[in-house]
């Protein structure tokens, strides 16, 4: 095992990376509690419940610097501290595993690889704060992750990392497993809350906050997977190892799933301050087919596209924002060429207005106008006007709106707007696509490649093509419902799309 | 939300789907906040949520009708009218739309003829563009049933379908 590894160390996609929250992910059998053990697990655990006070546990989360990996970016080891400072007999540790953001999946591979990581974390945070029963509200798409937690829980049962007394003290704690039924919404801390309690999935006004008056109106402390995982490394190897990474605000380390037009995917943590450059380029290895790169998208529905000329800025909290995107959960798709950032605006928009759990009126009726907008300019029918009143449109959603799905649903189309205005006024006043995606603005032409093997008109699904055997075919550009099948099975590249 | 679309398929649960829900709901009822379990343990047992099952429910767990359904509706995946005996469901995740997912749900709509959230005719396939399944590095990726298929185009839909046509 310690060879495979050494060896995928020096591999170009594994030797800028520096893994911490997946430290365990692939190496141990997630099903067996005694790998997980044999890798220093549940130490940090028996340190924390016989030589540490509940206090000294919130301060050396607090001095490490360790910043929610959820998206938000919230100091964990404040959160806590709130939580610690309630006086109520009963207090709640919530898991945020509703790994909603579409093109994101660490949290996934964390429940998968390393579920004891995340039970240890959590037992650690009931010490913490004070709290004796903990949920994880998990996604419903996530069957194996469901079904590895709950072995997980049950093996830590079995040998009293969970229970009465753990180690011999006093600490009790418990844990149960929530399954999401799919609401994007339910990311945001007060409409998970409001999940677990059997409800619909709308968010609450803040304040009070959750550590305060959270999960069945009790303080509760509410991480995501990934922070819970730097959790237990943090406690065994000091404060000061994690603020030996990252940059001046963001310590440590972040997972980012990168996907979408680039040769290398998958799961890449990395030190906080890197750049994009170096995550796409070098452990990415650049753009598949010679095409050009055009964006990088962070934080899903609720980030932006950064364009090529930002590629060197380090990654961390505050610089993404600066850039008018976010970290968000850390999914990170990269674009090229052949990408219209007009329609990407829109895919996320369409996803937002779904989602919108519809509580406040910003969100629900802001989101269906934006897109609204969107489809107008992608069907060539928009005016100039309509992309200075789409913007101040943005601009209402974001100020007025109940929680942070509506907070940053305009993100998208304000980043886009900022740095691919020329595309959006290319929709518009030329009324082209320039990446040739918006099927209203394209149209089909055969070209004199065309040796009339009526292999298209066969294969046309609304006989939009006429033309006689050998001879040069012709397309009706009002009948046809530009599907691309003709384009795709013609063999002689006659057809161009324009 | 988009318009709430009622089944006109006739409910034909049988007895001991009943009584196999109602001794579920006997340890839901008792959980706090168990609503929700409580459905998806039904939707377990029937595949979806018809009114007469959210009704038992509503009843069992002491909760208005109108509760239920008010949860039934919110959350994606509960579902009040039956599915296909295959599910396919085409993965709409970011890195699956940036590679062509769209074109591959389009196709699927065309050759099944029906549209995005329905079922056939004769009850076999049922299509679904779906939330991100989270596995990005297959982009793009369709699901039927329990089978997964990844890195497919458009122009491999018509294979994919004939895996199922047969029975």
């Amino acid at each position: 095992m310690a060879e495979i590894n050494k060896c995928l160390d020096k591999t170009d996609f594994m030797k800028k990376q520096y893994r911490v929250a997946l430290q365990n992910s692939g190496v141990i059998n997630p099903e067996n509690i005694d790998e997980y053990i044999a890798y220093d697990g549940y130490q940090a655990l028996a340190k924390a419940l016989t030589e540490l006070t509940p206090q000294q546990v919130v301060d050396t989360i607090k001095d490490s610097g360790l910043r929610g990996r959820g998206g938000g970016g919230f100091p964990t080891g404040t959160k806590w501290q709130f939580a610690l400072n309630q006086k109520n007999d009963t207090k709640f540790v919530c898991c945020n595993a509703d790994e909603g953001d579409p093109g994101a999946f660490m949290d996934r591979s964390i429940l998968e690889g390393d579920p004891h990581c995340l039970i240890e974390a959590m037992t650690i945070a009931g010490y913490a704060i004070g709290a004796k029963q903990g949920y994880v509200y998990i996604r419903a798409e996530y069957p194996v992750a469901v079904k590895r937690l709950q072995i997980a829980i049950t093996q830590a049962k079995k040998y009293g990392f969970l229970g009465k007394n753990i180690f011999g003290s006093k600490h009790c704690f418990d844990l149960e497993i929530r399954l999401g039924s799919g609401a994007f919404v339910c990311g945001e801390e007060t409409a998970l809350m409001t999940s677990i309690e059997g409800n619909r999935g709308e968010p609450r006004v803040r304040p009070p906050f959750p550590a305060v008056k959270g999960l069945f109106g009790k303080p509760t402390v509410l991480n995501n997977v990934e922070t819970f995982a730097n959790i237990p490394p943090i406690l065994l190897k000091g404060a000061k190892w994690l603020q030996g990474m990252g940059t001046e605000k963001s310590k440590g380390t972040k997972v980012f799933a990168l996907g979408g037009k680039i040769n290398n995917t998958g799961l890449v943590e990395i030190a906080m301050g890197t750049t994009l450059r170096t995550v796409i380029d070098e452990i990415g290895g650049g753009i598949p087919d010679g095409k050009k790169f055009k964006a990088a998208q962070t934080g899903g529905p609720s980030g932006g596209c950064i364009p090529a000329q930002h590629l060197d800025v380090p990654i961390d909290y505050d610089n993404l924002i600066a850039l008018g995107s976010m970290m968000g959960s850390g999914g990170l798709i990269v674009m090229d060429e052949d990408n219209c950032m007009v329609d990407i605006a829109k895919f996320f928009l369409d996803f937002t207005k779904e989602e919108s759990c519809g509580k406040c009126t910003p969100c629900r009726v802001g989101t269906t106008r934006l897109l609204e907008y969107l489809e107008k300019i992608t069907e060539g029918k928009a005016t100039m006007k309509d992309l200075d009143d789409m913007e101040a449109l943005c601009e209402y959603i974001k100020d007025a709106s109940l929680c942070g799905l509506g907070q940053t649903a305009p993100n998208p189309v304000l980043s886009t707007l900022k740095y691919f205005r020329e595309e959006y006024e290319a929709h518009v006043k030329d009324n082209t696509c320039p990446a040739g995606i918006c099927k209203s603005l394209l149209s089909y032409v055969v070209n004199d490649k065309c040796i009339g093997c009526t292999l298209c008109k066969r294969k046309c699904p609304v006989d939009a093509i006429t033309g006689a055997v050998k001879e040069k075919h012709f397309i009706d550009m009002q009948k046809c419902i530009k599907c691309g099948v003709c384009m795709d099975i013609c063999k002689f590249k006659a057809i161009d799309k324009k | 939300m988009a318009k709430i679309k009622l089944t006109k398929v006739p409910f034909n649960g049988t007895a001991s789907q009943e009584a196999e829900l109602r001794k579920k709901l006997a340890v839901t009822k008792n959980m706090s906040g168990g609503l929700m379990p409580s459905l998806q343990q039904a939707q377990e047992i029937y595949g979806y949520l018809p009114i007469e099952v959210q009704t038992i429910i509503a009843d069992e767990l002491n909760v208005s009708l109108e509760e239920v359904f008010g949860i039934a509706t919110f959350y994606s995946q509960f579902t009040l009218n039956p599915q296909g005996k295959y599910q396919i469901a085409v993965c709409i995740g970011t890195a699956c739309y940036v590679k062509g997912a769209g074109d591959i749900l389009d196709r699927l709509a065309e050759l099944l003829k029906i549209k995005s959230g329905d079922c056939t005719e004769d009850g076999k396939f049922s299509l679904l563009g779906t939330r991100c399944i989270g596995c990005c590095g297959l982009a793009p990726v369709l699901t039927v049933n329990a089978d997964v298929y990844g890195k497919v185009g458009k122009a491999d839909m018509e294979r994919v379908l004939s895996n199922y046509k047969k029975d």
